[in-house]
C-alpha cells in the first residue's frame, strides 16, 4: 500500500508537500490508520501528529483520511484506503502547525465562548443535586463529545466563519448545559448566543454528523438550540 | 548556556489528569497564581479511559452502607502494606469529594430516586467481609473517567487557571538548599526550553504502564513523574506492584472494565467452565484483581486457555441481554466492536491479564509532600515537592488496588495537595534561586539527545524494553528471569545512553518527545526490576513462583527504591488509623 503523508516541517520545508512512503499491510488482519502511522514513525521519526489513547477516547488523533475526518486510532484501514492508496491530511479549516498537527486554538476558543460548565449559584445541598433518569437521559448524546475537532473542521459553516459561528462541537456542548435539569442559567445562555452568527450560520448540511467518531448528532443540537432560541425571543 | 526564559507561578502542577486537575482547581480557587503544565491537552489525560466509576460510601444502593466497610476492602486488597491512616482518609473524605464532583456538574447516571447509581465492583463488601458483595462504585455509565476528566477540565476554565498545554517537563530543577523549586520544560509547539519557576511542584504526571509490551495504557504513560523524582534524588515506593488487570481485550491491551463482572459477566475457560468458582468461592469473578488474574494465568497455562494457541479466556456478557449492555455498557459496546470485532451481546470476549496500574510512586504525606528517607531510616519531607494520583503512593492501594478506587485516589489526594498548599502559600515560601549549575543539571538529558550524531534508534530499543518487561515482570514472577532482566536492563541502559535523536527541529517534534520519554521509561523499568528481584515474598500483584507464601515477618512494609546507588531500602506501613480501630493482618481470601 502507498501511505501518502502531508508533510510541512517549519524550518526545512519553504511549503507543504505530500511524501510518499510503501507500507506492507498484514494478510491476516486489518490496521487502524494509527497503526500504520506508528510503524512508519519508527523508522521516520520526523513524521509528526497527536496521538494518545489509542482506543478512540482522548480525542488527540483526528485527521483528514482519504479526504474524510476521523479518528485515526478507530479507522480500519480497509474502511478508508482505495486502490491500496492511503492519503493523510490534517484536518481541514485550521491553520497547519507541522504535518498532521493543527492549531486547534480557535477550536478551543470557540469551546470555551458557550461557558462549558455548570452555572447554579443555589448553595449545593450536603448531598448530591437529585436528577430523575429522564432528566439524565437528556444527557446522552451531548457529554461523550471528545473535542477531537473532527465535526467543526468539515462544516462549510465554519470554514466561511471560523471567529463568528460557534461550529458543531462547541454549540453540542452548549446544548449540553442547557439541556442539564441541574444547570439554571438558561436564559443568559440563550443570550449569548442570540445573534445572526453564532447558532444560525448552520446551514444544516450535517457534515458533523458523518464525521463523528462518537456517532453523536450536532445537527440536532443545534436545531434544539434554534426552537429554544425562538420560543425565548416569543 | 544560554539564559532560559523564566515563567514564575504559585503553584505549578506537572500533569493536566484527574489528580492534577482537582488540585489545580483548588488553588485557582484560592487566587494563587496556578498552571497546569501537561504534555497534552488535558482532556486527552489517561483519566479519560477511565470506565467502571468512582468507589466510596455515598449510600445510595445501600442506605447502610459505611466508610468503614470500605476502608476495611481497601485494606485487605491491599494486601495490608496500605497505608491505613490514608486510606481512612480517603474512604472518610470520599463522598463528600464525589458530592463536590457532581455539584460541578459531572453527569452521573442516576437511580430512580435521582440519587447518583452505583454498581457492583471488586473486592468490595458490607459489614467487614462478612455481609456479601456491596455495589459501591458511582458510574456515569461507563465513561467515568471521560465525564470526570471534562468536569475537572471545565471546571478549571471557570476557576481561571493557566494551561501551558502541550509543554514537556524534561526535569525537576533542584536548589543547592534542595528545595524544588520548578521544572525545565520544553513548548512542544516552538521547540522553547523555559525554567517555570513556581513555589511548589506537584507531580501528576500518571502511571508507566508503557514499560510493558501489551497495556491498557495510553501511549503517553511513560512514567515522566517518577523518573524526574529519582533523578532528583526522590526514592521511590513500591514500584515492583504492577497491576494486570483481569480483562484487556486479547492482543490489543484495551481495558474492559470491571464494572462488566459487576453487571454479571464472567470469565469462562475452554471447557465453558467457569473457573473462578473454584479459585474464590465467594466472590468468584469479583475476586479481587490480583487474584482473578493469577486464575487466568494457571487455567492457560494448565491448558484450559481459549482460541487456537490456547492463550487467552472469555468474558462472557451476552446473557445480560443488550437493554443492559446497551445502557450500562455502552462504551464496552463500542470498544468490543471496534477493536475486537466481536459483539458482547451474541458472542463472548477474548480477555487475558494486561498490564493497568502502577501502585507504586513516589512516597507522600496525605497532604501530598513528597518523602524521603534519611539515612537513619527517619521519613523526611521533600521541600516543594508535592505529588497527587498514579505517580504518587500515598499510599492507599498497597499491594493491589481494588477496581474504582483510583479516581477516588486522585480527587481526594488532589483535593488534600490542593488545600494543604493553600495553607502552605498563606504563610509565605521564599527559597533561593537557583544557580545555573542547577539549571544546567535540569537540562542535561535535553542537551545529551541534542549533542547525538550517531547511534541506535530510540524505537527499536524501547520495544526491546518493552519485551523484556512484559516477559521477566508480569504476573508470575521467577528469581532466574529477573536476574537475566537486570544485567540485560544494565545494557540497555548503555544503549539508550548512545541512541540517535536524528530529527534535531524546533517546532512540534514529537521524536524529541519520546526521546526523553524513553529515558523516562528506562528509570522505571530499572527500579521495577531492583524492587520486584529484591522483595523475597509473594503479596498482592507481586507474585514469584519462588516465594509463594506472604512474609509478614520480613516483608509487612514498603520497599522504597534509590537510584542513585539502585539500593532498596524498607519503610515502616501505616497502621495508625485516627478514627477506627487498625485492621491487622489476615489471611486473604476471596
Amino acid at each position: 500500500m502507498r501511505v501518502s503523508i502531508f508533510r510541512f516541517v517549519p524550518g526545512m520545508d519553504a511549503k507543504p508537500r505530500m511524501q510518499d512512503y510503501e507500507f506492507e499491510l498484514p494478510r491476516d488482519r486489518d490496521l487502524m490508520v494509527l497503526d500504520v502511522l506508528e510503524q512508519l514513525k519508527a523508522h521516520d521519526s520526523s513524521i509528526s501528529y497527536r496521538r494518545s489513547c489509542r482506543e478512540g477516547v482522548c480525542g488527540s488523533d483526528g485527521m483528514n483520511m482519504n479526504g474524510k475526518n476521523g479518528l485515526a486510532c478507530k479507522t480500519p484501514v480497509s474502511e478508508v484506503a482505495k486502490r491500496d492508496r492511503l492519503e493523510l491530511r490534517p484536518l481541514p479549516g485550521l491553520p497547519v502547525i507541522r504535518d498532521l498537527v493543527v492549531d486547534m486554538s480557535q477550536f478551543y476558543r470557540q469551546y470555551e465562548r458557550v461557558e462549558p460548565y455548570l452555572n447554579n449559584d443555589s448553595p449545593p445541598p450536603a448531598q448530591e443535586r437529585l436528577q430523575s433518569q429522564e432528566e439524565r437521559a437528556k444527557l446522552d448524546g451531548l457529554y461523550e463529545c471528545i473535542l477531537c475537532a473532527c465535526c467543526t473542521t468539515s462544516c462549510p459553516s465554519f470554514w466561511w466563519n471560523p471567529d463568528k459561528f460557534l461550529g458543531p462541537a462547541a454549540l453540542l456542548q452548549s446544548y449540553r448545559f442547557l439541556a442539564d435539569s441541574r444547570d439554571t442559567a438558561t436564559e443568559e445562555r440563550l443570550a449569548k448566543l442570540d445573534d445572526p452568527y453564532s447558532v444560525f450560520r448552520c446551514r444544516g448540511v450535517m457534515n458533523c454528523v458523518n464525521s463523528c467518531p462518537k456517532d453523536l448528532n450536532p445537527t440536532r443540537a443545534i436545531n434544539q438550540i434554534r426552537t429554544l432560541l425562538v420560543k425565548s425571543g416569543t | 548556556m544560554k539564559k532560559l526564559r523564566e515563567m514564575e507561578f504559585d503553584g505549578l502542577i506537572v500533569g493536566g489528569g484527574g489528580a492534577g486537575l482537582r488540585a489545580a482547581m483548588q488553588l485557582s480557587q484560592s487566587g494563587y497564581r496556578t498552571a497546569v503544565l501537561s504534555k497534552v491537552f488535558p482532556t486527552r489525560s489517561h483519566t479519560v479511559s477511565a470506565q467502571g466509576g468512582i468507589t466510596c460510601a455515598i449510600g445510595s444502593e445501600d442506605p447502610d452502607d459505611d466508610w468503614r466497610w470500605h476502608m476495611y476492602d481497601t485494606v485487605k486488597g491491599s494486601d495490608y502494606i496500605g497505608d491505613q491512616e490514608a486510606i481512612e482518609y480517603m474512604c472518610n473524605v470520599g463522598p463528600q469529594v464525589v458530592y463536590e464532583l457532581e455539584h460541578m456538574g459531572l453527569p452521573f447516571s442516576r437511580t430512580e430516586t435521582g440519587r447518583i447509581y452505583q454498581r457492583p465492583f471488586g473486592g468490595q463488601s458490607k459489614d467487614f467481609g462478612k455481609g456479601g458483595q456491596a455495589s459501591r462504585t458511582c458510574a456515569a455509565e461507563d465513561r467515568t473517567g471521560h465525564a470526570l476528566l471534562h468536569t475537572l477540565y471545565q471546571a478549571n476554565l471557570k476557576a481561571e487557571t493557566t494551561f501551558l498545554s502541550e509543554w514537556f517537563a524534561a526535569d525537576l530543577v533542584k536548589n543547592q538548599d534542595g528545595v524544588i523549586v520548578g521544572v525545565v520544560a520544553i513548548c512542544v509547539e516552538t521547540g522553547e526550553i523555559v525554567f517555570v519557576k513556581s513555589k511548589v511542584t506537584v507531580l501528576a504526571t500518571g502511571g508507566a504502564g508503557r514499560i510493558y509490551a501489551s497495556t491498557t495504557n495510553a501511549l503517553t504513560n511513560t512514567g515522566d513523574g517518577v523518573a524526574m523524582a529519582l533523578r532528583s534524588g526522590v526514592p521511590i515506593q513500591d514500584i515492583e506492584m504492577w497491576q494486570f488487570h483481569p480483562t484487556g481485550i486479547h492482543g490489543m491491551g484495551i481495558l474492559v472494565t470491571e464494572g462488566s463482572r459487576g453487571e454479571g459477566g464472567y470469565l469462562i475457560n475452554c471447557e465453558g467452565e467457569r473457573f473462578m468458582e473454584r479459585y474464590a468461592p465467594t466472590a468468584k469473578d469479583l475476586a479481587s484483581r490480583d487474584v482473578v488474574s493469577r486464575s487466568m494465568v494457571i487455567e492457560i497455562n494448565e491448558g484450559r486457555g481459549c482460541g487456537p494457541d490456547k492463550d487467552h479466556v472469555y468474558l462472557k456478557l451476552d446473557h445480560l441481554g443488550i437493554d443492559v449492555l446497551d445502557a450500562r455498557l455502552p462504551g464496552i459496546m463500542e470498544l468490543c466492536k471496534t477493536y475486537a470485532l466481536v459483539d458482547p451481546a451474541i458472542e463472548p470476549i477474548p480477555v487475558v491479564p494486561t498490564c493497568h496500574y502502577m501502585m507504586g510512586g513516589i512516597a507522600t504525606q496525605i497532604n501530598g509532600q513528597a518523602v524521603t528517607q534519611d539515612t537513619a531510616g527517619n521519613d523526611c519531607p521533600v521541600q516543594g515537592l508535592y505529588a497527587v494520583g498514579e505517580v504518587a503512593c500515598v499510599s492507599v492501594h498497597g499491594a493491589n488496588r481494588l477496581g474504582g478506587n483510583s479516581l477516588l485516589d486522585l480527587v481526594v489526594f488532589g483535593r488534600a495537595a490542593g488545600i494543604h498548599i493553600q495553607d502552605v502559600l498563606r504563610q509565605g515560601v521564599s527559597y533561593r534561586e537557583p544557580s545555573s549549575s542547577d539549571l544546567e543539571h535540569a537540562m542535561e538529558r535535553i542537551q545529551r539527545w541534542e549533542n547525538s550524531e550517531s547511534g541506535e534508534n530510540p524505537a527499536d530499543v524501547r520495544a526491546d524494553l518493552q519485551r523484556l518487561m512484559q516477559d521477566s515482570f508480569s504476573v508470575f514472577r521467577t528469581e532466574e528471569k529477573m536476574r537475566g532482566a537486570l544485567s540485560q536492563l544494565a545494557e540497555m541502559r548503555k544503549r539508550v545512553e548512545h541512541a540517535h535523536l536524528t530529527d534535531k527541529t524546533e517546532v512540534f517534534n514529537t521524536a524529541r518527545v519520546e526521546a526523553l520519554e524513553l529515558d523516562n521509561l528506562l528509570e522505571v523499568a530499572e527500579a521495577t526490576a531492583v524492587a520486584a528481584e529484591g522483595r523475597r515474598e509473594s503479596r498482592g500483584a507481586h507474585a514469584r513462583v519462588d516465594y509463594e507464601e506472604r512474609d509478614d515477618e520480613n516483608w509487612l512494609c514498603h520497599s522504597l527504591y534509590f537510584s542513585q546507588d539502585r539500593s532498596l531500602r524498607k519503610r515502616a506501613v501505616n497502621f495508625n488509623p485516627t478514627i477506627v480501630d487498625p485492621f491487622e493482618p489476615v489471611a486473604r481470601v476471596y
